[in-house]
Parts: C-alpha cells; sequence; structure tokens
C-alpha cells in the first residue's frame, strides 16, 4: 500500500504551522498598527466644524488667553466651553455682517446652542481632571499641542492610556512652571512667544516637550517643586478610574 | 375539620370549611418543634453570648447548610435558563458585528455650549441646593446635588431641624423617584390625552357653577398639609366659597395622637420630644427612631445620648413594648413584646406605677409583663425630669393621653418632652372627616372633588367603599405623580411635579418653615398643588413661584425682602420660623372612656418600611432594600412568631388566607423571630395594580382587611391555610460569615468592669505570620473606616445613601432568591439570647478594604489591586470575571454583574446616575470602593491648595446618610483624626482579624444598658 502522503508533505506541515503563526502574528501586529495609526486615533485630523473657528486666528493672531473661553480650566474637571454669548461680546462688534459667522448670530437668536463637533474625547470610564493638572504646571501645549498654530482644531495626541502614563510616570519630564501653563508657545525662559514656529513644528512632530521646560533649569525639577505625587500615587488605577 | 385544630383555639370557630391539606404541613410543624427544640438544647449548651441570624442557622438545618456552602447559590442553574444555544449564537453574531462595524470609524460626537453660561454654575462640579422633601405633610430639609441642571443625589441639611443633615431611605430613593419613567406625563381626560388649557377652561366653568351654592358641592382631597402658602390659599378658597370643604387624608399619619393631644389637654398640640435629654426613654409600640417625620432628630438625639466615645461609661437606657420587631424595638436595652391590643393596657398599668390615678386600671398582662412595667416605672420614676414616655403612631387616642399624663407626672414637659401649636393645617380626627365626605359623596352632594396626591381609592379605610362613592360624583379631578388606582377613576388627571420641581413651603415638626426651590423644570409638565388652587381662585394658572413668592412678600415684615429670599432659600430654612413651645397642663377627668382587650387573634397595620403607605411602590431602589429586621425584598408578608407559625401549622412563603370584617386577603407566612404570640403583621401598600412596571402586583394588599374601627391593628382575625406556597426573597442568611466571632458586645455593666471586652487575642496577627508581601503603604495616608455599632440602628439609610452615590444596579426579586443583590454595603441582623426575645444587633458591612486582601492574589488579571492609602481597587475594564476573588473574600462583600443590571435604556434614569461614577456592565466584579470619587474630589482640591486633605473633609455617602453618626472615615495614619481616635477605643475590633487580613473599616461593641432589676424576669 502506498504511503497517504508523500514526502512533500512533511514541508507543507512545516510551511502551514508557520504561515498560521505569521498570519496570526502579523494580524494582530496589523490590527495594532490600525489601532495606533492616525486614522484610527484621529492625531493630526482636523476636523469640520459648523463655524470653521480658527484657534490660530483668535489665539496668536489675537493673542487671546486660553481662559478667556475655556473658563473654568481652573476650577473643574472640565475645561468649559465658550457660550454663544462669549462669541457674541466681540462678535456683536466685529465682523457683525461675516457671513462665516452666520451660524453663531442664528444661535444667539435662537438659543440654541451651537452644535460643535468633538476633538478630544476620553473615555467613559476616565475621569480626568483639568484643574489639577493646570495647578501642577501642566501646559495646556504639554497635551493639547501647538493650538495657536490650528486653523482647525485638531487632536496632537493619541490619549491613549499608554501615553497618560508617560506623564504620570515621570511627571519631572512634563511639568514646567506655572506661570506658563497658559503660554502657547514657549521660549526656553518660559516667555511667550508667538513667532516661534520652527520650535512647534518639531513639537508636533513628536519632539519630547518636556526637555523644553528644562532648558536652563535642568537643576530645579518643578514636579518636586509643586509636590507632584510620585508615580505610586499617579499610576495608581483610582487617580483615573473609579 | 382535623383534630388538631383543637389546639389552634382561635381558629376553631373561624376556620370551619377552610380545605387545608394538613397532611402535607404536619412534617413543617413536626420540623418547627423540633428546631426550636434544637435551638433551646444549643443555647443550653453554649456559653456567653451566642449570635445567629436565622432560627434555621441556630438549629444548623441542612438547608441553611446547603445555601451557604454554594458560594454563589444556584449557579448550576444558569445554565438551566432558557437562553437557547439558536440565542446565544444569534446575540453573538449580531454583537460582532457592531463591534466591527462601531470600529471602522468613530462616531462624530456632538458638544453643545450654553447660549449663555447660568450664573455660578460650573460646569463639571456639581452644585447643592437646600429645599425640601415632604413626608405626611412635613418638610424634611436636603440639599440636592445637581450636575449640570440634573438633580443625582440627595443628601440631608445641617440647619434643617428634622434633617440635621441625615437623611432616610426615602429621601435617599426620591432621586430615582423623580427620574421614573413610569410618572404620569400627559393631561388626561376620561383616558385620553388632553391639555392643561382644556382643564382650566373646564374649571372655570365649574367653579362660575359653583358661586351660586358658595361652593357647597366643592370638595377638595389632599395629603397632610403644612404649606403656609396653600393655607393662605385654601383661606382665600373659603372666602370665595365658604361652603367648600377641604379634607386632608393620610393613611398612616398617626390618627390618634391628635385626639390624644386633645383628651389631655383640651387642645391638640403638637408634641415632639429632645432625647438628647433623656436619660430613659420608654416607648409604647412607638417607632420613633424609624417613622413619623421626626425619627431623624429623634435617632440623632437618641444616638447622642448612648455614644461611649471618649472614655464615657455612662448612656441612656430604652425601653420598648411592641408587638412586631421595629428598628426602634431592636434597638432597645429591653424589649416586652406584647400584642397591639395590649399595649393600651400596658400603658393604663405602666401609669398606674407611676401613681396616675382616675382611671381604669386595665385587665391584667400575660406572666412577665407586669414584673417588667413595674421595673420599667421604677427607672423611669428614679429619672424625673430625664425621662420619655412615647405613645405609638397607630395606637388609639387614651394610649396617647397616656403618654402625656405619665410624662407630666415625671416632671418631663417643657424638658424631653415639648409642646407646640399644631404644625398641620388641620388638626382634626381624619377618619371622621373622610368619613364624612364619602357621605357626602354617597348622597350626590359633592359636585366636584379635586384629588391633590394621596391615592383615596387604594388606600382609605375598607368600610368606606371610596370607589364607589367616587363614582358618584359628577367631576373628579386628580393631581397626582402617577397614574394610579385613583387617577384611573379620575374624569380628570393631572400629572403633578415632583417636589424636586416644584416651588412650595412647608413646616418641620417644630414649625420651621422651608421654601422648597424646584432643581428643574418639570420633566413631563407637572403642575403643582399652587397652580391648580390658583385656577379655581382666580379662573387662570399662575406659577407656582409667583404664588408662593408673593405670598411670602406679604408675610415678610423687614425692608430688604430680596435678601430675606434669597437668605431662606440658601440655608434651607426661614430664620425664626420655629413655634415656640407652649406650656400645657392635663385636664381633670382627660381619662374618661371606655376600656376594652381582645384576646382574639389580632392583626396589626404597619407601614411597609420600603413603600411606606404604597407611594414608593414603583421604586425599585426601595423595593430592593431589604426590609430592617425581616429581611424580605420585593414582597410584603404577614409577620408572626414561631409558635404562632406552628400552632397554625405553616412555614415561612407558605400562603394563608387572612379574613377579617368578611374580607380576605392571601398573603404569604413569614417566621419573625421576636414577634409577640398571636398577632400577626402586615405591611401596607403592597399589592399595587397601577403603581408602574416595577411596582405593580408585587405582594398583596392588605387595605381591604383595615376598617376605620381598626387603622392601626384590629382583633378578630381568622387565618386558613390555602397549601400554597411562594418563594419570598430575603437575604437574611445571604452572605453570611459562618458564625464566627464577628459580633461583639456586652452590658454596660460587664463594659464598665472590662472596658476591653472586645479585644480577643489573636485579632491583629503581626505582618509577618503571612506568607504574602505586605503591599507598600504610604506612611502619611491611609484611609480607614469605624463603624459604631452601638450607634447603628439599622435603619438601611446608608445602603440606600450608597446605591444613590455610586450608581448600583437593581436586579429583581428572581435575582435576589439566587443571593446576587448588589448592595455595596449591608447591613446584617443578628440575634442573640433567648430565640423568642432575642436581642437584635446590626452590623454594617461595606467593604474592609484588607491590607492584606485575600481577594487580591486570587486574580488572575490585576483587576483587583493594592494602592498606597489603603484603598483595596477594583479595575472594572480589567475584570474578566473569574469571581475568583469574591470566593476568597471572607466578608463577602463583592458583588457581581451576573447580568446587564443596568439600564443603559431608558433616557430619564441616565440622567438621574452619579456622573462621577462608571456605570458597570455584565461580567463584571464590583464593591465599595471607600467612595473613591469623594476622595479624589478632596484630594485634588487638597493638591491645588498644596495642602494636606483635612478631617472630615472626605464624608463617605453611607457617612453621610447616617442618622445615627455611627459611621466615621477618614485618614488611619493620622493620629489626630476623628477614625484614628475611635481606632483607640477599647471597643475597637477587626471583623475576622485572625486571618491576618488587616482591615481598614473596624467596628466598635454594642454595648446594652441593661436595668439589673431585670436580669432575672
Amino acid at each position: 500500500m502506498s504511503q497517504i502522503f508523500n514526502r512533500s508533505a512533511n514541508t507543507i506541515a512545516r510551511l502551514s504551522i508557520v504561515l498560521v503563526i505569521v498570519a496570526v502574528v502579523g494580524t494582530l501586529t496589523l490590527l495594532g498598527v490600525i489601532y495606533r495609526s492616525t486614522y484610527f486615533s484621529g492625531v493630526g485630523v482636523a476636523i469640520e466644524q459648523p463655524i470653521p473657528f480658527s484657534h490660530a486666528h483668535h489665539v496668536r493672531g489675537l493673542g487671546i488667553d486660553c481662559r478667556f473661553c475655556h473658563t473654568t480650566v481652573e476650577r473643574s474637571g472640565f475645561a468649559g466651553l465658550p457660550s454663544t454669548k462669549t462669541c457674541m461680546t466681540c462678535h456683536s462688534q466685529v465682523w457683525t455682517n461675516a457671513d462665516l459667522l452666520e451660524p453663531v448670530r442664528a444661535a444667539w437668536k435662537s438659543g440654541l446652542p451651537i452644535p460643535w463637533v468633538r476633538v478630544h474625547r476620553l473615555a467613559d470610564y476616565v475621569y480626568f481632571d483639568h484643574s489639577v493638572h493646570v495647578a501642577k504646571g501642566v501646559a495646556c501645549i504639554t497635551c493639547h499641542g501647538p493650538v495657536d498654530r490650528m486653523p482647525l482644531m485638531y487632536k496632537a495626541n493619541t490619549l491613549h492610556m499608554q501615553w497618560c502614563l508617560e506623564c504620570h510616570r515621570h511627571p519631572d519630564r512634563y511639568v514646567g512652571p506655572k506661570e506658563a501653563v497658559f503660554a502657547t508657545s514657549l521660549t526656553p525662559d518660559g516667555k511667550m512667544n508667538f513667532d516661534d514656529a520652527m520650535r512647534f513644528a518639531e513639537l508636533q512632530t513628536g519632539g519630547n516637550y518636556g526637555d523644553y521646560w528644562h532648558i536652563g533649569q535642568s537643576d530645579e525639577s518643578w514636579a518636586k517643586k509643586y509636590h507632584v505625587k510620585g508615580t505610586n500615587k499617579m499610576a495608581d488605577c483610582y487617580t483615573c478610574h473609579r | 375539620m382535623t383534630p388538631d385544630f383543637k389546639s389552634l383555639p382561635v381558629l376553631e370557630t373561624k376556620t370551619a370549611g377552610c380545605g387545608c391539606d394538613a397532611e402535607a404541613h404536619d412534617d413543617h410543624q413536626g420540623e418547627d418543634h423540633a428546631a426550636l427544640e434544637q435551638v433551646r438544647d444549643r443555647l443550653a449548651t453554649t456559653r456567653g453570648k451566642d449570635y445567629w441570624r436565622s432560627l434555621d442557622e441556630l438549629a444548623d438545618r441542612p438547608e441553611f447548610r446547603r445555601f451557604l456552602e454554594t458560594e454563589f447559590p444556584s449557579k448550576h442553574e444558569l445554565w438551566m435558563e432558557p437562553v437557547t444555544r439558536r440565542d446565544f449564537l444569534k446575540l453573538m453574531g449580531a454583537g460582532m458585528a457592531m463591534m466591527f462595524f462601531s470600529g471602522c470609524r468613530k462616531p462624530l460626537e456632538k458638544i453643545f455650549a450654553n447660549n449663555e453660561d447660568p450664573e455660578s454654575r460650573v460646569t463639571g462640579k456639581p452644585l447643592f441646593y437646600a429645599s425640601a422633601l415632604t413626608m405626611g405633610g412635613f418638610a424634611q430639609g436636603v440639599l440636592v446635588e445637581t450636575h449640570e441642571g440634573r438633580p443625582t443625589k440627595i443628601e440631608g441639611n445641617t440647619l434643617h431641624p428634622d434633617s440635621l443633615g441625615a437623611t432616610d431611605v426615602f429621601m435617599q430613593a426620591a432621586i430615582l423617584g423623580f427620574y421614573d419613567p413610569d410618572r404620569a406625563q400627559a393631561v388626561m381626560n376620561r383616558g385620553i390625552v388632553s391639555s392643561w388649557g382644556a382643564l382650566v377652561n373646564v374649571l372655570r366653568g365649574e367653579m362660575i357653577a359653583q358661586q351660586g351654592t358658595q361652593g357647597a358641592g366643592l370638595r377638595i382631597l389632599s395629603g397632610n398639609v403644612s404649606s403656609p402658602t396653600l393655607v393662605d390659599q385654601m383661606k382665600q378658597l373659603f372666602k370665595k366659597f365658604p361652603k367648600a370643604q377641604w379634607i386632608q387624608y393620610e393613611p398612616l399619619s398617626p390618627h390618634g395622637a391628635t385626639e390624644g393631644a386633645r383628651m389631655a389637654f383640651g387642645e391638640p398640640v403638637q408634641t415632639r420630644y429632645a432625647l438628647e435629654n433623656a436619660d430613659v426613654i420608654l416607648s409604647l409600640d412607638a417607632d420613633f427612631l424609624a417613622s413619623g417625620p421626626d425619627k431623624l432628630r429623634n435617632a440623632r438625639m437618641f444616638a447622642r445620648g448612648r455614644n461611649l466615645v471618649g472614655g464615657k461609661h455612662s448612656m441612656n437606657r430604652l425601653y420598648v413594648i411592641e408587638p412586631c420587631p421595629t428598628i426602634t424595638g431592636a434597638a432597645a436595652d429591653h424589649r416586652l413584646a406584647l400584642r397591639a391590643s395590649d399595649i393600651e393596657t400596658a400603658a393604663r398599668a405602666l401609669a398606674a406605677e407611676l401613681g396616675l390615678s382616675g382611671f381604669n386600671k386595665g385587665a391584667d398582662l400575660p406572666t412577665a409583663a407586669p414584673a417588667w412595667i413595674k421595673a420599667a416605672a421604677d427607672d423611669l420614676r428614679s429619672h424625673r425630669g430625664r425621662s420619655a414616655v412615647i405613645a405609638g403612631e397607630s395606637h388609639p387616642a387614651i394610649v396617647h393621653a397616656l403618654a402625656h399624663a405619665m410624662n407630666e407626672a415625671l416632671g418631663n414637659n417643657g424638658r424631653t418632652v415639648i409642646y407646640t401649636e399644631p404644625v398641620l393645617a388641620q388638626a382634626v380626627d381624619q377618619v371622621t372627616a373622610l368619613r364624612t365626605l364619602v357621605d357626602d359623596m354617597m348622597e350626590k352632594r359633592v359636585d366636584m372633588l379635586i384629588m391633590i396626591d394621596g391615592n383615596p381609592v387604594f388606600d382609605a379605610p375598607a368600610d368606606f367603599n371610596f370607589a364607589q362613592a367616587l363614582d358618584r360624583v359628577k367631576t373628579r379631578v386628580r393631581l397626582g405623580l402617577y397614574d394610579d388606582e385613583t387617577s384611573n377613576l379620575a374624569h380628570w388627571s393631572v400629572p403633578a411635579a415632583h417636589a424636586l420641581e416644584s416651588w412650595t413651603d412647608a413646616r418641620a415638626t417644630d414649625g420651621t418653615i422651608t421654601i422648597t426651590q424646584p432643581m428643574i423644570e418639570p420633566l413631563y409638565a407637572g403642575k403643582t398643588v399652587h397652580e391648580l388652587l390658583s385656577v379655581l381662585l382666580d379662573g387662570s394658572p399662575r406659577t407656582s413661584h409667583d404664588v408662593v413668592k408673593d405670598f411670602w412678600k406679604t408675610q415678610h415684615q423687614g425692608l430688604n425682602f430680596e435678601a430675606f429670599w434669597k437668605t431662606s432659600l440658601h440655608d434651607g430654612i426661614v430664620a425664626g420660623s420655629a413655634l415656640p413651645a407652649r406650656r400645657v397642663s392635663l385636664r381633670s377627668g382627660w381619662a374618661n372612656g371606655s376600656y376594652t382587650r381582645s384576646t382574639d387573634l389580632e392583626i396589626v397595620f404597619k407601614a411597609d418600611p420600603s413603600v411606606w403607605d404604597g407611594r414608593f411602590a414603583n421604586n425599585g431602589w426601595l423595593q430592593e432594600l431589604p426590609k430592617p429586621l425581616t429581611k424580605l425584598t420585593w414582597d410584603n408578608a404577614a409577620l408572626m412568631s414561631p409558635a404562632t407559625a406552628a400552632r397554625l401549622r405553616v412555614d415561612s412563603h407558605d400562603i394563608i388566607t387572612l379574613s377579617l370584617h368578611g374580607q380576605s386577603v392571601k398573603a404569604p407566612v413569614w417566621i419573625t423571630v421576636g414577634h409577640v404570640d398571636n398577632s400577626i403583621t402586615v405591611g401596607l401598600g403592597y399589592g399595587r395594580r397601577l403603581a408602574g412596571r416595577v411596582g405593580n402586583d408585587k405582594g398583596f394588599n392588605a387595605y381591604p382587611l383595615r376598617a376605620s374601627s381598626g387603622m392601626g391593628f384590629s382583633s378578630g382575625l381568622s387565618v386558613s391555610r390555602t397549601g400554597e406556597s411562594m418563594k419570598l426573597a430575603c437575604t437574611q442568611i445571604h452572605h453570611g460569615m459562618e458564625g464566627r466571632n464577628i459580633v461583639r458586645g456586652a452590658t454596660l455593666t460587664e463594659y464598665q468592669r472590662d472596658e476591653k471586652f472586645a479585644e480577643v487575642e489573636g485579632d491583629n496577627p503581626s505582618s509577618e505570620q503571612t506568607l504574602y508581601n505586605s503591599p507598600k503603604q504610604d506612611e502619611r495616608v491611609g484611609w480607614g473606616m469605624s463603624i459604631d455599632m452601638n450607634l447603628c440602628i439599622g435603619c438601611n439609610a446608608c445602603m440606600i445613601g450608597c446605591q444613590a452615590e455610586n450608581n448600583i444596579s437593581i436586579v429583581g426579586k428572581d435575582q435576589v432568591l439566587r443571593g446576587r443583590e448588589m448592595h455595596w454595603i449591608r447591613i446584617d441582623n443578628y440575634f442573640s439570647g433567648d430565640p423568642v426575645q432575642p436581642e437584635f444587633t446590626h452590623q454594617p458591612v461595606p467593604c474592609m478594604h484588607c491590607e492584606n486582601a485575600p481577594c487580591e492574589p486570587v486574580c488572575p488579571v490585576g483587576a483587583t489591586i493594592h494602592n498606597d492609602e489603603g484603598i483595596n481597587e477594583m479595575v472594572y475594564n480589567r475584570c474578566v470575571g473569574t469571581r475568583y476573588c469574591s470566593n476568597n473574600c471572607p466578608y463577602k462583600v463583592r458583588r457581581f454583574n451576573f447580568y446587564q443590571f443596568a439600564d443603559e435604556d431608558t433616557e430619564t434614569l441616565k440622567l438621574g446616575r452619579n456622573p462621577d461614577v462608571t456605570v458597570r456592565g455584565r461580567g463584571v466584579m464590583e464593591k465599595c470602593t471607600y467612595c473613591i470619587q469623594r476622595i479624589n474630589v478632596a484630594k485634588f482640591a487638597a493638591d491645588k491648595e498644596d495642602r494636606d486633605v483635612r478631617d472630615g473633609e472626605i464624608v463617605m455617602a453611607c457617612q453621610a446618610a447616617c442618622p445615627t453618626e455611627a459611621i466615621a472615615f477618614g485618614n488611619i495614619r493620622d493620629p489626630k483624626s476623628q477614625v484614628s481616635q475611635l481606632k483607640t477605643e477599647p471597643r475597637n475590633y477587626p471583623l475576622l482579624g485572625e486571618l491576618g487580613t488587616r482591615p481598614h473599616t473596624t467596628y466598635l461593641a454594642k454595648v446594652r444598658n441593661t436595668n439589673p432589676a431585670l436580669e432575672n424576669v
């Protein structure tokens, strides 16, 4: 009786084992890559809004402080979204007839809110608090990126847990002077510098922003100065999840 | 009739024709006797205190063993459930498809800003508004937590005299009641959706018609009223329609109290108590710690007099005479079980012992009672001016009058017992008033009846035939929260605005006025009583805000009304509005009146501790809350003593027929330890037909047995067996701790002799006695809790406070039967001593947050871990549902989501959740987190100011609700914190400390202040 399998079956068997492993690992890797891709995380993808509000114009162009619109950032977990009235404080005086601003005026007349599209969204089981970060010297740009260079708002970081933990494990790398928290782009001495475009390009492309804080101050850790808690507390599950 | 019935004297004449199958129950009877015998034998051989949780446990019945030994009772049944393979595949397939498609692209989420930011609101931070909920007409001061305009949690108002910062179960559950999707949502005319405008037109026409007769055909029926604004509107109404009538009826008002005061003093004064001044308190079936509008204050003051913290060696003493164990009875140092029909006799005997005269001294009481009463009387007499006698809500006027006389004789008036003018608008006999109304309705003298709140069709005395009389009224209008039994028979039903969405005002028991402010616009366009009355008065509706504010403008004397208005709203009380204490004196001949005593089998009607008179029937939190002492959920039952049950040859879960005055009701039996013999207690408020999806057809309706002649209790009950049985969902034996030394207590004398009686060797084994590494701990911060069992009265406020704070789901009766209730903190009942007249101990059990937590090493995925502040964390996203942690938890405090218990579909329920706490899904373990959201808020606040968290800054939800301040929380590594101080008390002990778990929650042992003179009685 002839053998059921000829010799080549051995090779095929080995090959198929290898291929299965490669296929499984490959699929998982691919899924991981997709999950981390900007397509999925939305990093760097500008989102269309009902009104093409430009942070670049308002922040860099006009020099408006973050807190003018995001009023509760120092008091609450939620940074706050400007009310239509906040828009109208200026736009009842300037650009009163601009077509672009028609939705604002319509909202103001009708009393219905403007349906902005959310850019930064954390999962429901994450309890992030803006106020405590701001109070401890984590600057707006550290997480939100060069907002003053964003004609339309986009996410500068993935907001993945791994990304959060990077800072929660090494706060010394990211915590800077409280005075400069609301600065939109910074020179090494912590002063505002709106023309520092090059630096921001660097930052945006994954440069370690933290290094900027410590230029010229390498012997003093801001995290220590502000009594930022150690990793044992900051990386504790219940710090962000409840 | 079987010869066995001969031994049942009561049944002999009344159960003729009952076709019960006696054979089947003979076994039970035998078992019961055997159980009781076993119990007695066991007790005879044990020394010292022995605590047990049920007679089954005490007798060590095999059923109990079996239940306990299966950690997750009936887990195998999970596989037997009718989820077919096909359904399973279908669900899985749908799930996979959804996962795939939702993964493709994240949906864009809209985010809406305000058009104009409301003043003082900070998005993401809760605001607290002072307001009041009303119960039986009285205000209960609350602070309502609102998130972005949505009320989410009720806390007590420390400034309010009847709250003092505490809350009860009903106040806590008001949030769920408010968001109840079954509330009435539209104005209905004869079952068809109509409009408020249409009703206004109809009312206008009716009022014009009534003007001719001066309102002779107009009747308004409402619950108790204390609102000054409403009283003012009522006066205006009577001015316009002098012959109109306003009847107030509450099925569970203390109907005898008003008449009792009139009997004793000639005027219907309001009685309240200053228990902080009382050393000896005697209750004549008064559940003053757990029912009535002043219960929270009573409980707080009672507990202050019992607090032994700080080296105190004296405490007050409580005597209670009652038929069925209540929270007050369970808190007693000496409890005498007497039939409700004997309470009056006991009151007479006690008054006689105290030297009062001029009344019938009554008949003889059962054997032990006279000596007990004498000892109590001696004790009261030796505490003149520092004692109090409190008469039961459900007892006739004479009992109240006797209590007044005794307090006068003991010199308590003005010291521990305070009298004021009546607080409620009408101090009349409500039953008589309702009878007159029903007679008028039957005689067709009523053209229009407006029914405000209440539910008279369901809860009026059975002999009034209210529904039948209602049929003869030409126009029937109802303002109510639900389309219930009464709305169903009304021509017009109007959705009422909930207390959290209305402007009104109400008074506390001491007269203090709260102006109630709304938290939110009415969810379902509900109307308030003020709006309805303004239509009757002016023909056009006015907003309740205007009605209330305009009234207060006329009341305010000073110059700056706006400042007064704002301060009153902010504080939740109108300053200086309390009624002054009055001096009253006994009338001569006050005790006239006949005396009768019945020895027949009696039925006692009690407010159900969960659904009250039926108004909370549709509230799932309350339905699933194990009732104090019986630990029943989702049902009421006929409670009776083991001996009575044996005599009737029934066991728990058997269904019996209760017959009285020609009315019969079928009810399941629940054998209740400590219940008096020859008496059956039933809870009112169940058996609703039109309560809503949660409350419909739960339990049995006991109102048909309740006639105007016996509102509190009635004798002449006959009982017959039906041979049927049902399953009652009782949590008493769930989560048992195998009878280890976990409840510790002593008498005051023992405590005085040995302060450290609760200390047991081996409680705190050194950390080297374990193979596991202790987690690294912060040296400066560690959270811990201390629970004083001496103060805990077992009122359940903590359980439901926790439920509201932590988004805890309800699971339904079927799941409770399988031991799957979700409460993060439970209250365990323990009995000790004589199984017929036991002593009670309550032990609230949240997560112990052990330093060496047994749950942690067994988790394969690290879902439960320790932080360096001593908190045993539960990470929902990591949990895969192995349940090993729960298996390994010696305290049985972990709860598993066997199904998707959290309702994620009902829109209104989403609004009511605490946004600071994750809503758990199916397949996830959960447990007490020490309210981590509250800890974090305080920690962040402290961090922002670069300081440490202050002692007392973090208040747990259970702690905030507690009326007796039994729970303390704080930093146990700060020796000066309150909780650290409590943990150095000699009575401090850990639960199952010998296991080396080193729990961060510890207990202070219970102390009873027993009377040496009663030791041998």
